[in-house]
């Protein structure tokens, strides 16, 4: 039973007398892609900054592969690796260039050129990184965080501002990193990528978190909402139920019956999208 | 630990010498100013004198109090500092590495106004080559330490050029760059003697050209770099705001 990658145990994080962060827990096993999920000014980035070793925390534990990050250990430095969020760099170095003096920081560093493939810059090896585009600079990122073959990768909001495509691209560089049995830590607001990444995520609002678990069990223990068209009124029509055996088989004989098509019918289970639109709305659903 | 801060420091000149603007103000500034003036006071010995241990300590100052801040702030508000702590590099290997880097470009400047005031400006080989060393020593880390200080003062890249520029323009005017400090009127004289650049360079006058002792500014220079070295210290920031 190996002791879990990253651990967190009622941290508190305040800023003058603003609480970023209102005592959360939570556990990151080894090998895990874990995600802190929730809208901007949650509490995401000063929480993986505090792993990362950029902030100091007000009170509580954590714990990342046995370090404090708050000491900065460098045997800790050492494995691991950060795409900070809008990280910039060295203007004047080819991409090859600045990966090799990146690599020779690190103890046990990954082949170069391996690092250049999984990041998808072969190709610009020779390019200076001021002449590369936003999304270049964004993999570029990767791979300077993967140089050093980190155990930890903490990925602070990897995909903001990326097109579709190169969202695509980065999902595939995360997943590698997951298949290299690397534990990964991700803050993100977009559920989608929650959903495809993630093994686990955690949904933070107003400094705390409010649920964690499996992206699909997010939604487990919710209710099925089953919608259609009323054949008199013509209004959509929905029901919540625990079952929806009962309600299709009443609607489906009605149709029937009638001799009418049953028009918009859908059955839901909500999304990790609805859980989280729930969990971190101000309203209170009636 | 040595050899990751050799490195960066190899990394930092290849760095230094492929940003060409970085290169001019840090470099062709001071040189420009020795060309411009040496041709304004040609012929006139007494004014060359002053002159070139004067653009000596301009050099100095260039190479530490002026670039250090664009380079600290850029890299801050950028956040490459940031990404760099992130790594394994410990920080003193990375500062001294920085440190060096600036060394090196007084080094270089110093000889180059030496070898200049040679061959055009009838200032012969210095005749102290020991206070020569001390006194330039002493100036780089003075105003590397007050360049860092500085760093931390200014609050985004944009205004470096402000900050640094409010800073080091009426230092050169008043420290006898270009024409005998002793000439000035005596307020700006007793400003001049609480700043650490007019004994900077009358060591290096003393050394280069007249033969002078000037040893006792170097208690001046000393406590400005102690206190360049407090601010530089406490009010480091590895990250924009």
């Amino acid at each position: 039973m190996h002791a879990p990658a990253i651990l967190v145990r009622d941290l508190h994080k305040s800023y003058g007398s603003v609480e970023a962060v209102r005592g959360i827990d939570f556990d990151v096993a080894r090998g895990e892609v874990f995600g802190l999920l929730g809208p901007n000014g949650a509490g995401k980035t000063t929480t993986v900054e505090i792993l990362e070793g950029y902030r100091e925390r007000t009170a509580g534990i954590v714990s990342v592969l046995g370090h404090d990050p708050g000491q900065r250990p460098r045997a800790l430095r050492e494995r691991v690796g950060i795409v900070p969020q809008g990280g910039g760099i060295y203007r004047h170095l080819a991409v090859r260039e600045l990966l090799e003096h990146w690599a020779r920081l690190y103890p046990r560093p990954r082949d170069v050129d391996e690092v250049i493939d999984l990041a998808g810059l072969r190709g610009k090896e020779r390019e200076r990184t001021r002449r590369l585009s936003g999304g270049q600079l964004r993999r570029l990122d990767f791979a300077l965080a993967l140089v050093g073959d980190p155990e930890v990768v903490f990925l602070d909001e990897p995909t903001t501002g990326f097109d579709p495509a190169a969202r695509r691209t980065a999902w595939q560089t995360v997943r590698s990193l997951a298949d290299l049995g690397k534990t990964v830590l991700l803050t993100t607001h977009y559920l989608d990528e929650a959903q495809a990444l993630c093994d686990r995520v955690a949904i933070m609002k107003d400094g705390r978190i409010v649920t964690v678990g499996a992206p699909a069990e997010l939604g487990v223990g919710a209710l099925y909402r089953v919608a259609w068209r009323d054949a008199e009124t013509g209004a959509v029509q929905s029901r919540e139920t625990e079952d929806p055996t009962g309600l299709l088989h009443q609607l489906t004989s009605a149709a029937l019956a009638r001799g009418e098509p049953l028009r918009d019918l859908s059955v839901t289970r909500p999304s990790l999208e609805d859980v989280y639109l729930d969990l971190t709305e101000e309203a209170v659903r009636d | 630990m040595i050899e990751v801060a050799w490195r960066q420091y190899r990394l930092e000149r290849r760095m230094f010498w492929r940003n060409p603007s970085a290169a001019f103000f840090n470099f062709v500034l001071p040189l420009l100013f020795l060309a411009l003036f040496g041709a304004v006071f040609a012929g006139d010995q007494e004014n060359l004198d002053v002159l070139v241990p004067g653009i000596a300590g301009m050099s100095i100052v260039s190479a530490t109090f002026v670039a250090l801040p664009y380079t600290l702030v850029f890299l801050r508000e950028e956040g490459v500092l940031k990404r760099l702590r992130g790594t394994p590099m410990p920080a003193g290997a990375y500062l001294g590495a920085l440190a060096l880097h600036a060394v090196t470009n007084a080094a270089i400047q110093l000889a180059i106004v030496i070898v200049a005031g040679r061959a055009f400006f009838g200032v012969g080989w210095p005749d102290d080559w020991l206070a020569l060393a001390v006194f330039a020593a002493a100036g780089v880390a003075c105003f590397a330490l007050l360049g860092a200080a500085l760093a931390n003062a200014i609050p985004n890249f944009e205004s470096t050029a402000a900050y640094v520029n409010a800073a080091f323009l009426p230092l050169i005017a008043i420290s006898g760059v270009f024409y005998d400090a002793d000439d000035a009127p005596a307020f700006l004289r007793d400003i001049a003697e609480a700043l650490p650049l007019v004994h900077v360079i009358d060591g290096l006058s003393g050394a280069m050209v007249t033969g002078e002792s000037a040893w006792s500014g170097l208690v001046v220079v000393a406590l400005w770099t102690a206190a360049g070295g407090v601010l530089a210290v406490r009010g480091f920031r590895w990250e924009a705001r």
